[in-house]
């Protein structure tokens, strides 16, 4: 505990914890519109696309300077959103082909410019590949005021348009009917994702910016139905999956943060699709299991009905190996069941018969039921 | 004369390059035509956790056995994304964005922990290094050549074959899966099978291009193609030209400017599509440009044809048949005015007289057609 609070005091790994932290919170908020509006792949070729952007910022700005870096990165990133558009609206491509030729061509391009950067021998270049892999424990204090300046700028914009973006995600149409330029508020929805990219070119690096868009929000939607209530939570899952990352990457020397922080985010999707009340995978095998307990309640208590009709003796006594040939076994459990709940009696047979010496029979309350369920299905088939 | 050419380092990284680009081509044509581009993208990522994977196990780096193990995983990460979308918690884009990140982050880990000497550092994983591959020969008989050449070589055979023996069956599975299935063909399970092939191809290039610039050989000649012919033999002719023209401009650009060769080529791809994409002869931007401005022209012609026939030998003939008028009654400026009529006199649909527009017997009949549909020319008046 004392090992984890002084590392809590390390000045890098306060660095780079703010830094996850902001980038599990913009991305958790962009990503909600993003995976709702079906671009989740979207983030994945921006962040591609953002390679050749940050050598032009290097190259231009004659340096490493965050700045500029990050503004060519945001400017290749829109420009490569621009170019899927371009391709899906004049050509016979699909979303996914234009998608895969932005990202690829566009990060050609971006190699292309890091090896001219690489023969201009320029001493300060070190630190450019960090942007593909992310090297999170580069990060300074001034580069977490930069992010957190963007995430600021991104947070008031979803909070000033909130409405907006809310109807455009959910029905573009109604919303042109209202009179709301859709258009533009697409575009910057779009514009805000390289945004997020560029906070975390420098944290978790191209290649698993994808993931960080999408993950809190699949995550968070699993959670709620309102898209208040998934913002929220995908922030938060955002953040914590992070800072969780970060701690992680500084209490085991060596391994990557990045990695880190996407497997921690991951985990908490796979734990939502799995558990996430009413949602979840778990609640659903639930749900199936009871149906169909109650199922083959309800199917030993006809056939007891029917046999005692057929026998034209409404307490018919019934033996377990009758019922269990109809149903084929294991009917021992939901006759218990029922007669937990006064449906059937386990009673004696009429002296003299041959057979076992206990039968099941309907109590008044079973023969009710039973008429109950009969009358459901037949008014179904009607 | 062989030997002089495994002796010459252009001849094999051109070679490699275009073997890469036909062994993409081969395989990515059915990707593009059944819009899971995206899914090589998350392939060629994965991949890199096989690698790592199989290196662990068998501390080799190449050979059959690698390429199939660490294909293995590419086909996982299909498997894992259709498992994530069968729990209809997650949609497809969204569930491949969530599965090769986690897949792309364990293997950089792994690399972290175990690997951190092998030549699969996390540069080439990326980027990959194709001016190298003539350094890395083996004997074979009395020539040196390039592993790559070979490996590449074997991989396009195998995906030539495989597209060669299936093509009737991968044409009716792409174009019509229901039919396909209705036949008894498994499309499901050729598909599959052209997505190990497709992870195959991506281990195979991997140290030649990296898994970005596999992405762009896989995505970027096929669309190519697709923008050019409506023939399936044809896109693969188109794809494969596309690939060689670009692999071999690629590296002499490269060699020009000295920046990296396998980054040049994937940028020579996307200039391919650029100029198919603007230039195409029928799907081109040009192209259409032409067809709707030649539609746009048509329908003035018709226009004005209407509006003369409807007002002739009417008691408004002088006023309303003359160009002035046009203004008014069409909403025509002069200058187009005057254009229309010009057209429409060069193709003898009206003849002028003063100011006055009078229609031709050609024109006459052009308006009647447009007025009354259905009705023969020869019909005449009665």
């Amino acid at each position: 505990m004392a090992s984890l609070l002084s590392l809590l005091n390390d000045y890098t790994l306060q660095n780079v914890m703010a830094g996850a932290a902001l980038l599990g919170l913009i991305s958790g908020v962009l990503g909600c519109f993003a995976v709702l509006r079906r671009q989740s792949l979207l983030g994945d070729t921006m962040s591609h696309a953002a390679l050749p952007g940050v050598c032009l910022g290097f190259i231009i700005a004659g340096g490493r300077h965050m700045g500029s870096i990050l503004t060519g990165a945001l400017v290749t990133g829109a420009l490569a959103a621009l170019t899927m558009l371009l391709l899906t609206r004049l050509s016979r491509l699909k979303t996914d082909a234009a998608l895969g030729i932005a990202l690829s061509v566009f990060f050609a391009l971006g190699v292309v410019l890091l090896t001219h950067i690489q023969g201009m021998n320029n001493a300060s270049q070190g630190g450019l590949d960090a942007f593909l892999f992310g090297q999170a424990a580069a990060t300074l204090r001034a580069d977490v005021w930069i992010m957190a300046g963007i995430t600021a700028i991104a947070l008031a914009l979803v909070a000033v348009l909130w409405k907006e973006f809310k109807l455009v995600t959910f029905d573009a149409e109604f919303a042109a009917s209202l009179g709301l330029p859709v258009v533009w508020l697409e575009a910057l929805l779009t514009m805000m994702v390289a945004l997020a990219v560029v906070v975390g070119l420098q944290m978790v690096g191209v290649v698993l910016m994808a993931a960080m868009i999408i993950a809190p929000a699949v995550a968070a939607r699993q959670w709620s139905r309102r898209l208040e209530g998934m913002v929220t939570l995908a922030a938060l899952i955002g953040m914590a999956g992070g800072v969780l990352g970060a701690l992680l990457s500084a209490l085991s020397r060596g391994l990557a943060t990045g990695p880190l922080i996407i497997l921690s985010v991951s985990a908490v999707v796979l734990l939502s699709i799995a558990l996430a009340p009413g949602r979840g995978l778990a609640w659903e095998a639930l749900r199936l299991w009871r149906g169909r307990r109650r199922l083959r309640q309800q199917q030993v208590l006809t056939t007891l009905y029917g046999l005692a009709a057929r026998h034209e003796d409404p307490v018919f006594r019934s033996e377990q190996g009758l019922i269990d040939s109809y149903h084929g076994l294991r009917t021992r459990t939901a006759l218990r069941k029922l007669e937990r709940r006064g449906l059937v009696e386990w009673g004696e047979a009429p002296p003299g018969e041959p057979g076992p010496s206990r039968r099941w029979l309907l109590t008044p309350a079973g023969r009710a039921e039973a008429e109950r369920v009969l009358a459901s299905l037949y008014e179904e088939g009607a | 004369m062989l030997a002089a050419l495994f002796d010459n380092p252009a001849a094999m990284i051109m070679l490699v390059g275009a073997l890469v680009g036909i062994a993409s081509t081969l395989v990515g044509t059915f990707l593009v035509l059944r819009g899971n581009s995206m899914l090589s993208d998350a392939i060629g990522h994965a991949i890199v956790f096989g690698i790592v994977i199989v290196w662990l196990v068998t501390h080799q780096q190449s050979g059959p056995l690698q390429i199939l193990g660490a294909a293995l995983t590419g086909l996982l990460t299909v498997v894992l994304t259709e498992l994530l979308v069968s729990t209809r918690r997650v949609k497809q884009d969204a569930a491949i964005g969530l599965v090769f990140p986690v897949l792309f982050s364990i293997g950089v880990l792994l690399l972290n922990l175990y690997a951190r000497d092998v030549h699969i550092d996390t540069h080439t994983v990326l980027l990959g290094e194709i001016g190298f591959v003539w350094l890395d020969t083996v004997t074979l008989g009395e020539y040196r050549v390039p592993q790559a050449l070979l490996s590449m070589g074997a991989m396009t055979l195998l995906n030539a074959a495989f597209v060669g023996c299936f093509f009737k069956e991968l044409k009716l599975a792409t174009f019509d899966e229901g039919l396909a299935r209705a036949l008894g063909l498994a499309p499901g399970l050729l598909f599959h099978g052209l997505l190990l092939l497709t992870s195959g191809t991506a281990v195979a290039a991997f140290d030649a291009v990296g898994a970005v610039l596999f992405v762009a050989f896989v995505i970027v000649p096929p669309a190519t193609a697709y923008l050019l012919t409506d023939r399936l033999w044809l896109m693969f002719v188109y794809g494969i030209l596309v690939s060689i023209l670009s692999s071999i401009s690629g590296y002499v650009l490269a060699v020009a400017w000295d920046v990296s060769i396998g980054g040049m080529m994937a940028v020579m791809t996307g200039a391919f599509l650029l100029v198919a994409f603007l230039a195409g002869p029928r799907y081109g931007v040009v192209a259409q440009w032409f067809r709707r401005r030649g539609q746009r022209r048509l329908n003035e012609i018709r226009t004005l044809a209407v509006h003369l026939y409807n007002h002739e030998g009417s008691p408004e003939q002088h006023e309303e048949n003359v160009t002035r008028a046009l203004r008014e009654h069409l909403l025509w400026d002069d200058a187009k005015a005057r254009r229309v009529v010009a057209r429409s006199r060069e193709q003898a649909l009206i003849e002028r007289n003063g100011e006055a527009l009078h229609l031709t017997p050609g024109g006459r009949e052009l308006a009647r057609e447009i007025l009354e549909p259905g009705r023969r020319a020869t019909d005449g008046q009665g």
